[in-house]
């Protein structure tokens, strides 16, 4: 193909199939140029609208989220959102897809992943300073699983590790859905003190347009066309479009761009991600209101008699695009030649709104900004709305004994400890890890201060997919309860939005109903989305994904040393359940996977109220020093939740509560458990009723093991054992 | 006392060390820069964690041979202290300051988490507020830990006293020879290990038991 990426090739409408472009995207373009486009035209405007970049079939949707709040200073449409956590400090956070090249080359997928979404945070000024995942995989048994879950968590860990900021957090499930489609999606936290971020916008007529970082080579050319196309069993083909990362070299740049940015020497900047040089340079003239004029020979290249085309469409890794005060070019120079990096003015802002570039000589593209930036068709696909589903019959219904369901559950692939995994990442560099990976939420101090950022990803599929509206409310909730649950105050969301094509109604209907159970949610909760990514087209053979809209949290405590963790700290203390318990066991992990019962139900419902109360209420008792261990009850129930929190730290539970497999199993929302010494129980108990907030002790702590009056009795060393086999035992070959 | 931390590109545990020092020391460590020539005269000099050059060589291979690194070595024979901490290990054997040598781990995969150690040597400068063969729990992050050395340096090591700090049994993350985490020179002033004390210096980080290493050696230079 790349004998054709040139001028020298006359644009047809055939090239532009083949390019993603519909015929009517097509005529839109050859009517806003005035003319037939080039090559390299046509390869810019194919990836600016590509679904990828242009929101094209989302926009519409995400326009209705919330976005606002006191605690935001920057929302939706820069490389990251921006919040404030007090004291002139602000998180600056993100999450993006980078499922398709995972799927097709999990380690470096899965590491380029990591290291763009790294880059859109400390473009804008800050420090990462934590990394999180949300990873979904096929069946256990499926051939690929394991290749796909030892590649990417290796490809994550090979990043996130060398680059030195710790990966604390994260979330896995295994479903058929994602057989021939897995999802690999990154989010990262940085800090930044207020009067120092930085955006993309870029000003000033004549202002040196500068590129810093890596070479650019032929990788990742039309990576973005790539992801936002079916796949099918001709996709691996497409493996040379994969991205090479190279954390070392981001480690510099991250460093050498602190070390500007320290300066007053940057009007913007802006990393080069998807569709690299081209949306980059598209985006920072357009956000300014200016034009852009490239000479691409001043580029740094790595590879012989590139065309212009392969330029400006190259998803080389580690690369950055600033616009300077003029004058200050040699000061910054200095800082990246030091840290061995390229630096190179390829070209200026100009006024008249164009994008012009030059190569060799000769100009090989003129096209109008607004076009290119937000230009591309808004569709407003037709969406059926997922039908509701009947409840949960448990009439028929014969339920095993609690205590070989409860073992059933704790070995299974949605529960099994995932230490497997994140022991391959580096959880404590950095020094400020307080809380890693195994809690509910991480907590990560913010350096040299005494507040604590507290992050979490959720979302549960299966819920979303029985019920959009109520999966979308509940993968919102999900991530307040866990944030909650240590102490913090949640304060804003990023998304990343992970669904089948949407040119099948039945599927945008699913997007549409997630956003609207999300939306809901983040009013009700206080809980805005402040960033965010799409990823579309999550099919293989025609076969969709589970509509999967990941949810990354962020809240904040101001003074850790009032945070608590997940597990039972003490022996005699109460154990107390908030939150009601109807035993609701409709698209339970216990229907699925005790049962065998596949049958598509209604999930359990999402009480925002109630949400809000119990959230309120529990982070009020953390405060006040009533509560001293509190665990969110989400997969697998009460019965669950009680087990993860005494293997913690190896400290049993006794339970005179009687209950039948409904009660135990039930994933009703809304429901914490919390452990309150026998000193702060009057407190605790007095504090509920003014709150009205629904308690219920149901044991004690103590002993070193779980036990039910008349139902079960399990140490916690078998426990334990079970929960932490499976996944060495998975990969190992053992099992599955 | 004068304490440096040395930063190549890609170390990245530089800041936390440097934390631990200051909180040591009272005063922040000199930050030198692998490309320096010249170090000004320092008691305790520190090669950090992190990935130096990339490691895309054998891990510590480029480092070693980095102009700081000539500094380094004429300052550590002249008497200089000198600690090495995962990288910095890495770094230390390939330079010649300590013998062996860190190859990947046995499990092929980078491991992170806590690991109970034995201080089997509790008298050289850096572990003499330790008990001799106290337990100690600190963490380790590495793929290629797994310390291998020929029989005969191995016997030496042990002859002279040199084994500092062993993983406890059955908790070798790594496949290391004689379960061995840390090792020093023969004047017990050269400390490799990679175990990381510097992650477990203050309660909040889940302990403080690396905190002593750093008060040891301060207090030995003192």
């Amino acid at each position: 193909m790349s004998t054709r990426l040139n001028n020298l090739v006359d644009v047809t409408e055939d090239i532009a199939r083949e390019h993603g472009l519909t015929d009517d995207e097509y005529k839109m373009i050859v009517g806003h140029l005035g003319r037939t486009p080039n090559m390299t035209e046509l390869g810019v405007f194919s990836v600016m609208w590509s679904e990828h970049c242009s929101y094209k079939s989302s926009r519409k949707w995400l326009k209705k989220l919330p976005t606002e709040g006191p605690q935001v200073i920057q929302g939706p449409g820069e490389n990251a959102g921006v919040i404030d956590i007090g004291d002139g400090d602000t998180a600056i956070f993100k999450m993006e897809s980078h499922n398709h090249p995972s799927f097709i080359e999990p380690y470096q997928g899965a590491a380029t992943g990591v290291g763009g979404i790294m880059r859109d945070v400390f473009t804008m000024g800050a420090r990462p300073v934590a990394n999180l995942n949300a990873l979904r995989f096929g069946e256990p048994s499926h051939p690929k699983t394991r290749h796909l879950v030892a590649g990417v968590v290796s490809g994550i860990g090979g990043y996130g590790n060398c680059i030195g900021v710790p990966t604390v957090g994260g979330e896995v499930n295994f479903d058929a859905s994602y057989n021939g489609n897995i999802l690999v999606n990154a989010m990262c936290v940085g800090t930044a003190r207020a009067d120092k971020i930085f955006y993309a916008a870029a000003t000033g007529i004549g202002s040196p347009v500068v590129y810093v970082g890596a070479k650019t080579g032929r990788d990742g050319i039309h990576g973005a066309t790539m992801a936002s196309a079916e796949f099918d069993d001709a996709s691996q083909e497409k493996r040379p479009t994969v991205q090479v990362g190279d954390p070392f070299t981001e480690k510099l740049l991250l460093e050498a761009c602190q070390e500007l940015m320290a300066s007053d020497a940057i009007i913007g900047i802006q990393d080069m991600g998807a569709a690299g040089l081209t949306s980059s340079s598209v985006e920072m003239a357009d956000k300014g209101g200016v034009g852009i004029f490239i000479d691409l020979d001043k580029v740094p290249c790595r590879e012989t008699a590139m065309s212009g085309y392969e330029m400006l469409l190259s998803e080389s890794q580690e690369r950055m695009l600033m616009v300077l005060k003029p004058g200050r070019e040699a000061e910054a120079e200095k800082i990246f030649h030091r840290w061995g990096l390229d630096f190179a003015v390829i070209g200026e802002l100009t006024d008249g709104h164009r994008m012009v570039v030059h190569h060799q000589g000769e100009e090989i593209a003129d096209m109008p900004l607004t076009h290119l930036a937000d230009g591309a068709p808004e569709y407003d696909r037709p969406h059926v709305a997922t039908p509701k589903r009947p409840e949960f019959d448990a009439s028929n219904v014969t339920h095993p004994a609690i205590a070989d369901s409860l073992k059933s559950l704790m070995g299974n692939s949605e529960i099994a400890s995932r230490r497997w995994i994140w022991e391959q990442y580096d959880s404590m560099v950095m020094g400020d890890t307080l809380v890693g990976p195994g809690g509910d939420a991480a907590l990560v101090r913010v350096h040299g201060t005494q507040k604590a950022l507290a992050m979490s990803t959720d979302v549960t599929p299966r819920y979303c997919f029985a019920d959009p509206i109520e999966g979308g409310k509940q993968a919102v909730a999900e991530a307040y309860r866990n944030i909650s649950a240590t102490g913090a105050t949640p304060l804003a969301i990023t998304n990343c939005l992970n669904f089948g094509n949407p040119e099948r109604p039945e599927i945008m209907g699913q997007f549409v109903g997630c956003l609207d159970g999300m939306g809901q949610a983040c009013l009700a909760l206080d809980f805005p989305v402040v960033s965010g990514n799409v990823s579309l087209y999550n099919e293989t053979n025609g076969t969709g994904i589970l509509p999967t809209p990941a949810i990354g949290g962020v809240g904040v405590i101001a003074d850790y040393n009032n945070a608590i963790g997940s597990g039972f700290t003490q022996a005699d203390a109460h154990v107390f359940v908030i939150g009601a318990s109807h035993g609701a066991l409709g698209c339970s992990l216990y229907q699925r996977h005790v049962l065998q019962d596949e049958a598509i139900v209604a999930p359990p419902a999402v009480d925002l109220q109630a949400e809000r109360a119990h959230g309120e209420f529990v982070r009020a008792t953390i405060a006040a020093g009533a509560v001293s261990a509190a665990h969110d009850v989400s997969d697998g129930g009460l019965l669950v939740a009680l087990s993860e929190m005494a293997m913690r730290h190896g400290i049993g539970v006794s339970s005179q509560q009687q209950g039948d497999s409904a009660y135990w199993f039930g994933e009703d929302q809304g429901r914490y458990i919390v452990q309150v010494s026998a000193d702060q129980l009057a407190g605790f108990t007095t504090a509920a009723q003014a709150a009205g907030v629904n308690v219920n002790e149901i044991g004690k702590t103590g002993g070193d093991e779980l036990t039910i009056d008349a139902t079960l009795t399990i140490s916690i060393a078998e426990l334990t054992r079970i929960n932490q086999d499976w996944f060495p035992d998975l990969m190992s070959g053992k099992t599955a | 006392m004068q304490a440096a931390v040395i930063v190549f590109p890609g170390s990245n545990c530089d800041r936390d060390v440097a934390v631990c020092l200051e909180a040591a020391t009272g005063t922040p460590p000199l930050m030198a820069w692998h490309g320096d020539a010249s170090l000004p005269d320092c008691d305790l000099i520190v090669l950090p964690g992190g990935f130096s050059y990339g490691d895309y060589l054998r891990c510590g291979s480029m480092a070693a041979n980095s102009p700081i690194m000539r500094e380094v070595v004429a300052q550590a024979h002249k008497g200089a202290a000198v600690l090495g901490i995962c990288n910095g290990f890495q770094i230390l054997t390939e330079c010649g300051l300590l013998p062996g040598v860190l190859m990947q781990n046995t499990g092929l995969n980078f491991v992170c988490r806590d690991t109970r150690l034995t201080v089997s040597n509790a008298q050289n400068a850096f572990t003499h507020l330790y008990q001799q063969d106290e337990e100690i729990i600190i963490p380790v992050a590495h793929n290629e830990g797994n310390y291998f050395a020929d029989e005969s340096t191995l016997a030496s090591l042990q002859e002279h006293q040199q084994i500092a700090f062993t993983y406890g049994a059955g908790d070798n993350p790594n496949g290391a020879s004689l379960d061995i985490a840390g090792i020093t020179d023969k004047s017990g002033k050269i400390l490799g290990m990679m175990p990381h004390p510097e992650r477990r210096a203050e309660a909040a980080l889940g302990g403080e038991d690396g905190k002593r290493l750093f008060t040891g050696i301060v207090e030995s230079l003192a």
